[in-house]
């Protein structure tokens, strides 16, 4: 299966090279080695770059903002050539955008597609919104546990306080 | 193995009828050297005195020494050292820290980090367990059981710890709740919530009055403080309504008792002080028992340790 495949749902990206003439979209270069992340929210994009430090990334990094979706309306794509990620990593982005698909290409090969899904205990990701937790006061790892997968409730281990992930904040 | 306590929710129904009979044995023989040698650390972030008093009355009479500051104001704390370092420093004294502190979670972290057991002795308005075993081994001295009886509970349910406390640790017992309190403190739909997922029943009531109670067989008493409400014309609307008076009582069963944790202010009048129902001083006591459990129990102190102990006075 051909990387191009993934974005099937959006504006068809052109290879580079290809078609000669003036392209209307924008090129973007199929990725030999490295990570998609596709079906990202649009308002969620900022917060995924940042909760993966993509502003200190040296490698070739490609973002497509506002794309045509036929199933979400507009999405977000990151192409990140030369990186894979770690679970724990993962776990950040189930965070601020619980539907994304994950593409893992090797060799310009899909050898992997998957979404990311919410782990049972977000541990130093999420920041406890009660300002009398203790998390909140002593230099120490925040820990939640997933009570509702369904609506994205997540309890507190300390404090025992329940918020939406619709609104947390990250550490 | 980590004996902390830092909440009774997670204990199971075998773990509280175990440390019931634990509480019988020292109701019957307070007073024993069955602590002798050991130190106890009441670290109280928060000034608590009547709490403070229970757990170093319950130390003192099992023959333990007794270290810690009931006042915050003298702790290195307020010269910005970490809850971590004054834990980790207090554990080389100690075999075992009472800790009482303002902030929610603390207890559950103190527990995490310390090589020695810790026993919650509140943290903010999250829990305090050693109130809720109180309440149901009082629960248990006055009905014979746990099971399957009526629990009232009035006054302040949204901010009261103990009343959800209680709630949750009854759910093992098959109770049947009654909510009495203004709008603006109602039970929250949390522990509603909690109630229909474990199968609990429960009523809620507007009026407080004789008919109402008459099927009673725990009336939990809180306090409605004034500062709860946003709106003070409410207070003084509702303050009242909620006040035990001594002719509500003429349909109560025999069996029915008072409890409140204590302090009262405006909640229950105090002619019924003399009444065979108010039983609020007594379960006050209960606390020294329930606290002696609970300290053996977390230095790993077994039941059969209790009933064999040749240290009585």
């Amino acid at each position: 299966m051909n990387n191009h495949n993934i974005t099937n749902d959006s504006t068809p990206l052109p290879r580079e090279g290809q078609g000669g003439g003036v392209s209307r979209s924008l090129i973007v270069s199929a990725l030999d080695h490295g990570t998609v992340i596709d079906h990202i929210p649009c308002d969620r994009l900022f917060e995924v770059i940042n909760l993966l430090h993509l502003d200190q990334m040296t490698s070739k990094v490609t973002i497509g903002f506002n794309l045509k979706s036929n199933k979400m309306g507009t999405k977000s794509i990151i192409k990140i050539a030369d990186k894979f990620f770690t679970d724990e990593e993962l776990n950040q982005l189930s965070v601020v955008a619980p539907d994304v698909t994950l593409v893992i290409i090797r060799d310009y090969e899909v050898v992997e597609k998957r979404p990311v899904s919410l782990p049972a205990e977000l541990r130093g990701i999420v920041h406890c919104d009660n300002p009398k937790c203790i998390t909140n006061n002593e230099p120490m790892q925040t820990l939640f546990h997933v009570v509702d997968k369904r609506h994205g409730t997540i309890r507190c281990h300390y404090c025992n306080h329940e918020q939406e992930l619709k609104q947390v904040k990250l550490v | 193995m980590n004996r902390s306590l830092v909440t009774i929710a997670e204990h199971s129904r075998e773990k509280i009828e175990y440390l019931i009979r634990m509480a019988q044995e020292f109701e019957r023989h307070p007073n024993r050297l069955l602590l002798q040698g050991r130190i106890v650390a009441t670290l109280f972030f928060e000034p608590s005195t009547r709490t403070r008093l229970s757990f170093e009355t319950a130390a003192n009479r099992l023959g333990a020494r007794v270290i810690g500051f009931a006042d915050p104001k003298v702790t290195s704390g307020t010269k910005g050292e970490t809850l971590k370092d004054t834990i980790m420093m207090v554990s080389n004294y100690a075999d075992v820290i009472v800790m009482r502190h303002y902030l929610e979670g603390a207890a559950r972290y103190a527990s995490e980090i310390a090589p020695v057991p810790i026993i919650n002795a509140g943290d903010g308005a999250n829990q305090h367990p050693s109130q809720t075993m109180l309440d149901l081994y009082t629960i248990y001295q006055t009905q014979g059981t746990l099971d399957n009886l009526n629990i009232y509970m009035v006054g302040d349910l949204k901010y009261g710890r103990t009343v959800h406390s209680l709630l949750m640790a009854m759910r093992h017992f098959h109770p049947t709740f009654h909510f009495i309190a203004p709008d603006e403190l109602a039970m929250p739909e949390l522990y509603k919530e909690y109630c229909r997922e474990h199968g609990i029943k429960y009523v809620e009531h507007q009026d407080f009055d004789a008919d109402v109670i008459a099927r009673a067989d725990i009336l939990y008493m809180t306090r409605v403080q004034r500062e709860r409400f946003t709106d003070l014309m409410e207070y003084e609307r509702v303050k009242d309504r909620y006040l035990l008076k001594l002719d509500m009582l003429a349909k109560a069963k025999d069996n029915m008792r008072i409890l409140h944790p204590l302090p009262r202010v405006n909640e229950i009048e105090y002619s019924i002080d003399d009444d065979p129902h108010a039983y609020y001083f007594q379960q006050a006591r209960n606390g020294l028992y329930a606290r002696q459990a609970i300290i053996c129990d977390t230095l790993g102190i077994t039941l059969d340790d209790i009933q064999r102990d040749k240290t009585i006075i």
